[in-house]
């Protein structure tokens, strides 16, 4: 969901437009009757209702915005949360980084148990759960000779992922997730919406954690 | 968004009480707060103008306003115009301090200060000059309710410019955007009292 109202500019933009229907009201009115401009008065806060709706929809957005290294390193965003010490998703790394300077930059979005723990910021338990899983995978995959470091996102995965983007010059992105029948992720289209919105070369790898478990 | 970078060996260690609390780059905390104090307020508004409208089209009285009282919408016009050029001078304020110009930052406010302070003026001498009180009619009650509500919106504006103005001359806020969330938060409340009384002139005065 985007945000129609950032700053005080987004603000200043919604003064400027309320106050140019505010003025077509007020002038049809005196120059008519008042029920036309009750009449107008509604038919515009129907239309701005309508955009209002559409752009908070996020239809309006462009492409996300990227930094690029200039230092000749490969530098690759994985996202992962519980399947985050997989092992499909550090063999992936591995061939990713195979005959490179690389280096991993883990996003581990804090998942909220619900939508109302998101809205509500209830989300202390998941951030102290996502950096544990993350300290745990920077630790394999610094023992497969990588440079690694981490950061707990938001916990919109495709927000986080924009978030990380602003900051690290990522040359490409791996996205883990569960099993299509256990992904809420997929399920939310987080892969599709990624590949949407950002030009970069994206893996999906999907890393079955209790199979993992099982064989080991 | 909360970054946790981590040193291998001692980065968990050193970490005491609960985790930091989460934060999206998507919006700073402080304007998060503004915007929900606003989504709170335009609820108190909602109260306000239901009663207005209730009185207007459910009990729906043959004269609105009851005759022999009438409103004064040039005047109210004119300070209508007033108050949304205050708008556009917090805006140039904002301007420009990201653009590192000092001086127009400080004439911006000052410039809104002495609008906003204009209106509440004009807006005191109607009540003064306009003929009827609160106790009239259920017509006087919702008229100073609504209009009164606003004026407090107005005058707590009016505070917080004055603090941004005084650490503007005192050379506070910078071009960088977390510099300047002084002035960034009361120009939100600004815009959002400009829009209010946009709605309340158009309703109350003009319908």
């Amino acid at each position: 969901m985007h945000n129609p109202l950032r700053s005080e500019a987004d603000a200043f933009r919604w003064v400027v437009t309320i106050g140019v229907a505010a003025v077509a009201v007020i002038a049809l009115t005196l120059l008519t009757r008042p029920v036309f401009g009750v009449v107008l008065a509604a038919a515009l806060l129907g239309f701005g209702a309508g955009i209002a709706y559409r752009s908070s929809r996020g239809s309006e957005r462009g492409p996300v915005e990227l930094t690029r290294g200039r230092d000749g390193r490969h530098r690759v965003l994985v996202v992962a949360n519980e399947t985050v010490g997989g092992e499909a998703l550090l063999e992936e790394i591995r061939e990713r980084c195979r005959e490179k300077d690389c280096e991993i930059f883990v996003l581990t979005p804090a998942l909220a148990g619900s939508r109302a723990a998101h809205w509500a910021s209830d989300v202390d338990e998941a951030i102290e759960l996502a950096r544990q899983r993350m300290e745990l995978s920077l630790i394999a995959i610094k023992e497969l000779g990588l440079k690694a470091k981490g950061e707990i996102g938001d916990s919109d995965p495709n927000v986080a992922i924009e978030d990380a983007l602003r900051t690290f010059p990522a040359d490409e992105i791996v996205i883990s997730t569960h099993p299509p029948q256990r992904s809420r992720w997929l399920e939310g289209g987080v892969v599709e919406r990624a590949r949407e919105r950002i030009d970069l070369p994206l893996t999906h790898v999907v890393v079955d954690v209790a199979a993992e478990r099982s064989v080991s | 968004m909360e970054s946790a970078t981590v040193a291998l060996g001692h980065g968990h260690e050193e970490h005491h009480g609960p985790p930091e609390a989460n934060q999206s780059s998507r919006i700073d905390r402080q304007t998060l707060g503004i915007l929900l104090f606003i989504v709170s307020e335009v609820m108190l508004f909602g109260a306000f103008f239901a009663s207005y409208f209730f009185l207007r089209v459910v009990v729906n009285p043959s004269e609105w306003p009851p005759h022999p009282y009438e409103l004064p919408v040039a005047v109210a016009g004119i300070n209508t115009a007033i108050l949304v050029s205050s708008s556009f001078t917090i805006h140039y304020a904002l301007e420009s301090i990201r653009r590192g110009n000092r001086a127009g930052l400080k004439l911006g406010l000052v410039l809104t200060w002495l609008l906003g302070a204009t209106f509440l003026f004009i807006q005191i001498n109607e009540y003064v000059h306009i003929g009827f009180s609160d106790r009239d009619l259920a017509f006087g009650s919702i008229f100073y309710g609504l209009t009164g509500l606003h004026g407090a919106h107005v005058f707590v504006g009016l505070l917080l410019l004055s603090f941004a103005t005084i650490r503007a001359f005192r050379g506070h806020f910078g071009p960088a955007a977390k510099d300047h969330l002084g002035v960034e938060v009361p120009g939100i409340y600004w815009h959002f009292v400009d829009v209010m009384w946009l709605i309340v002139y158009t309703a109350v005065y003009i319908l």
